[in-house]
């Protein structure tokens, strides 16, 4: 497997994610994840594709 | 002013003395649904015999958001207009999260509709007019208080039905028989039918207040609904505005409620002074309920019918029982008379497909609707906080607030239903508008109808009752140039342009049962 090229914006996301949680406590940052995910799931607005998403994300979690 | 429940007559039924001829139609319970099911058929040149236990109307309000679609079909019932003139049209929308008030929305309906999105009018003021309407078909509608079936025994072309009153017992029998008795339906029990479904572990006190003083800031009635209020920690509240002066008050008392105990007057009272403060106010009738989302697998059963909550029940959030239940009287009605006059059973069968897809598609916004108000973990908790919390800010987040959504008319996906594209599409319940001075649904509903629009050839069928409009605001709904085979109960079966009388006739027959 080669070495995955960066986005010239992966890090940049990454780092301001990183950033918006500084200086709160694990419930607020909780809360914060949980707005921020609704807000995406409004950018993408396609229920197939988000549930597409929504898979992956679960896989992790059911091992 | 509190509402006079009357008592209806008792009269012995002719069946205690002597054998009644075999009766097209009964139909068990005179609640709305019954009632309905029983000025639709007269409408319809159809008899039928209606069988109550009790000799009142509905006691406490119950069933009181009237939707758009449902005040159509009463329209053609012949108690819309009694009921819209009665009912109260709520405009303003408020939506609270705590003390705050996260947004409000103004309801002002749409022009080029004769009825509002929707009323609010206690069901006893429903079943009173019903009643007096039914009393306008002396010759069709047989009203029977205070005789309760007890007992029925299926035979195949017939049911015999055994009914109990306060002279005794007596039997009858009918071609038909419409099993309206209601949630607790002990038709339903009788035949040992499972009613599955979604049980939710949330009790709901519902309490009707008498109140003078308007808890509203202007004189437009106001519907407000709380998240988490102050007053009523962690739970939810409604409060909606009825005729006379009656408010419905919703308090959420969650899984573990004592169910006797809060229905105490001391433990009520308390509860409604934390609504509406020092305001005077007397009960007028207080209930609590569960919700429940559950319907039987098949709402026909040979010559037995199952009609509204008997065949199906959802949560109240959506106002989706009472209205569902108006919108099967609607799709039985007509099919009903056409096998009665010789027409193929399929109709009935179709009955049960059409209906069932709805009460499906009733019961899933329900379900969503009882899932937002009662969020079972605390992760889903946070995220139905975090929706009201940016709902302050975000319209997107407003959408996703779920305190029960607008019961609109299902689009049946039929077999009576000929494959077309149009603006108002195959199965899709008509959509009203300006006609001839007065409305389309006054036009269209009740018998099958050719409507064609705007720039189309004019409809002209020897068989069916053809319309033709060219009222700006329906062509630009139904689109310019189209034809529409509307059955009678207003839902498209066919769409066309330029329509052969060969297309119309198969798309007729095809809506009558007769084709696959």
């Amino acid at each position: 497997m080669t070495a995955p090229t960066p986005s010239i914006y992966s890090d940049r996301i990454y780092e301001a994610l990183m950033a918006t949680h500084t200086g709160l406590s694990d419930a607020e940052s909780a809360a914060l994840n949980a707005r921020l995910v609704l807000l995406l799931a409004n950018e993408v607005a396609d229920p197939d594709r988000l549930t597409e998403l929504f898979v992956q994300a679960r896989a992790a979690a059911d091992g | 002013m509190r509402f006079d429940y009357p008592a209806f007559d008792y009269i012995p039924p002719p069946g205690l003395t002597e054998r009644e001829p075999r009766h097209q139609v009964a139909i068990i319970g005179a609640g709305p649904i019954g009632l309905a099911m029983a000025v639709d058929l007269a409408t319809r040149g159809i008899p039928s015999v209606v069988l109550d236990d009790n000799n009142v109307v509905s006691v406490g309000s119950r069933a009181i958001c009237w939707a758009k679609r449902t005040l159509e079909i009463f329209d053609r019932l012949g108690v819309g207009e009694r009921m819209l003139e009665k009912g109260v049209t709520w405009q303003v929308g408020r939506v609270f999260h705590g003390d705050d008030q996260i947004y409000d929305f103004d309801l002002l309906p749409e022009t080029g509709h004769k009825y509002p999105a929707f009323i609010n009018l206690q069901q006893y003021y429903v079943e009173q007019y019903l009643v007096e309407r039914a009393r306008e078909f002396p010759d069709l509608i047989d009203l029977r208080f205070r005789n309760k079936v007890v007992g029925h025994q299926d035979f195949d072309d017939y049911i015999n039905l055994t009914v109990e009153t306060p002279d005794g017992e007596y039997e009858i029998e009918t071609t038909y028989t419409l099993a309206c008795d209601g949630a607790p339906s002990p038709t339903r029990r009788r035949m040992g039918l499972p009613f599955t479904g979604q049980d939710f572990d949330e009790n709901f006190l519902i309490v009707d207040i008498e109140m003078e003083t308007s808890p509203f800031a202007t004189k437009l009635a106001e519907r407000w609904f709380w998240f988490e209020p102050t007053f009523h920690k962690g739970q939810s509240a409604l409060l909606h505005k009825q005729p006379d002066n009656i408010y419905r008050i919703d308090l959420q008392l969650g899984p573990d409620a004592d169910v006797t105990a809060e229905l105490a007057e001391d433990r009520v009272l308390p509860r409604i002074r934390a609504v509406v403060g020092d305001t005077p106010f007397k009960i007028d009738w207080k209930s609590i309920y569960r919700f429940r989302c559950a319907r039987l697998e098949n709402f026909v059963h040979n010559r037995m019918i199952f009609v509204g909550d008997s065949a199906h029940v959802v949560s109240p959030f959506g106002a989706r029982g009472g209205n569902g239940g108006i919108q099967d009287v609607d799709n039985l009605g007509w099919k009903l008379a056409a096998v009665l006059n010789g027409a193929s059973p399929a109709l009935i069968d179709s009955y049960n497909t059409e209906r069932v897809q709805a009460a499906d598609e009733n019961i899933l916004n329900s379900a969503r609707t009882t899932n937002f108000m009662t969020p079972k973990s605390a992760t889903e908790a946070m995220f139905r906080n975090e929706v009201l919390c940016l709902a302050r800010t975000h319209e997107f987040a407003r959408r996703l607030i779920n305190a029960g959504r607008l019961s609109l008319p299902c689009a049946l996906d039929s077999p009576l239903s000929t494959p077309g594209k149009a603006p108002v599409p195959p199965g899709a319940a008509m959509i009203d508008a300006p006609h001839d001075g007065g409305w389309l649904l006054e036009a269209v509903q009740g018998d099958f109808t050719l409507l064609s629009v705007g720039s189309a050839r004019r409809a002209d069928h020897a068989d069916l009752r053809c319309v033709h409009t060219s009222d700006k605001t329906a062509v630009a709904r139904y689109g310019d140039g189209m034809t529409y085979l509307l059955r009678p109960d207003g839902h498209v079966a066919a769409v066309f342009r330029d329509p052969t009388p060969a297309d119309i006739a198969s798309a007729q027959k095809r809506a009558t049962g007769e084709m696959p």
